[in-house]
């Protein structure tokens, strides 16, 4: 870390009520890593049981699980740049990096949800077997969390260009932003756990 | 306003190359490589831990000093929790009997 991140805080640390906010995020955010354990507990557990369905190894294409992967990695990372414009100052270059976070994020979603509709119509849906219902709500669950961060950064953009950087809106980018990285944490491991494991036994 | 005299973000763009890298070989190691499937499993699971620490130190600034040692905390027993839940479901459900 160097000198001048420990001698000037960043802005949205500098009330009380921000860095209030951000501890409480981070509190939500340990819930919420709590949350996916449990999915991702009934996963591996249910794993193997498909019943009558089809094999998740068939149906998984290492191409567009990699195309995902890719684009919510950028994502972060275009997030993570756009946090770091805003420490500089620059609303004009933090606006454009959250507008690229934005469109990576619902090409994303895009992405899930023709995969989703392709398992159903192959005869995997949420209904087919306790292995399906597993991967249905584990990756649905995250894609929610997506769909929830896609609509609260586009709030954010309109307010963030009607007042500028202020202590608030700060605060806010920057707690969006743990959001955003942390939701490409949890898919890493669906990308690990789920879709390679599911490939490869 | 806290102005940096950086200029390009080098903690994010080394942390987006060096995750880049690793999905790649995760998914080398899983599909391409000719190692035993437990061998697999673990060495792409270690990969997901390493990637997401990557997210969490270059990312998520958790080593910030601006929210005190809440993130540390939290995220650190975030994860001893998810370790116990998982690895005890699958002890109880699955492998526990054998």
């Amino acid at each position: 870390m160097s000198s001048d991140e420990m001698n000037v805080k960043p802005l949205e640390y500098q009330t009380e009520d921000g860095q209030m906010s951000i501890v409480g995020f981070w509190i939500f955010l340990a819930a919420e890593v709590v949350l996916f354990a449990t999915l991702f507990a009934t996963y591996a557990v249910l794993f193997g049981r498909y019943s009558d369905a089809p094999v998740p190894g068939n149906l998984f294409e290492a191409k567009s699980t990699l195309v995902m992967t890719l684009i919510l990695l950028t994502s972060s990372f275009t997030c993570g740049v756009a946090v770091f414009e805003m420490r500089r100052g620059s609303v004009k270059s933090l606006l454009i990096w959250l507008i690229i976070t934005l469109a990576l994020g619902l090409s994303f979603l895009g992405f899930e949800i023709s995969e989703f509709m392709h398992y159903a119509g192959e005869g995997a849906t949420l209904q087919s077997s306790a292995y399906w219902s597993a991967f249905f709500i584990l990756a649905g669950t995250h894609g929610v969390h997506v769909t929830f961060g896609i609509g609260w950064l586009m709030m954010l953009l309109i307010q963030l260009a009607r007042r500028g950087i202020t202590s608030v809106t700060s605060r806010k980018i920057f707690i969006i932003g743990l959001y955003w990285h942390f939701l490409d944490v949890v898919w890493i491991f669906i990308f690990t756990g789920v879709y390679l494991i599911g490939m490869v036994v | 306003m806290a102005n940096r005299s950086r200029n390009i973000p080098i903690k994010h763009i080394i942390g987006f190359v060096t995750s880049v890298v690793l999905t790649f070989v995760a998914a080398w190691t899983a599909l391409r490589s000719n190692l035993p499937v437990m061998w697999v499993i673990i060495s792409i699971l270690v990969l997901a831990v390493i990637q997401a620490a990557i997210q969490l130190f270059l990312f998520m600034h958790l080593t910030e000093r601006g929210a005190g040692n809440t993130p540390w905390n939290m995220m650190f027993h975030g994860a001893v929790l998810a370790a116990i839940i998982v690895a005890g479901s699958l002890f109880t459900m699955s492998f526990g009997f054998m």
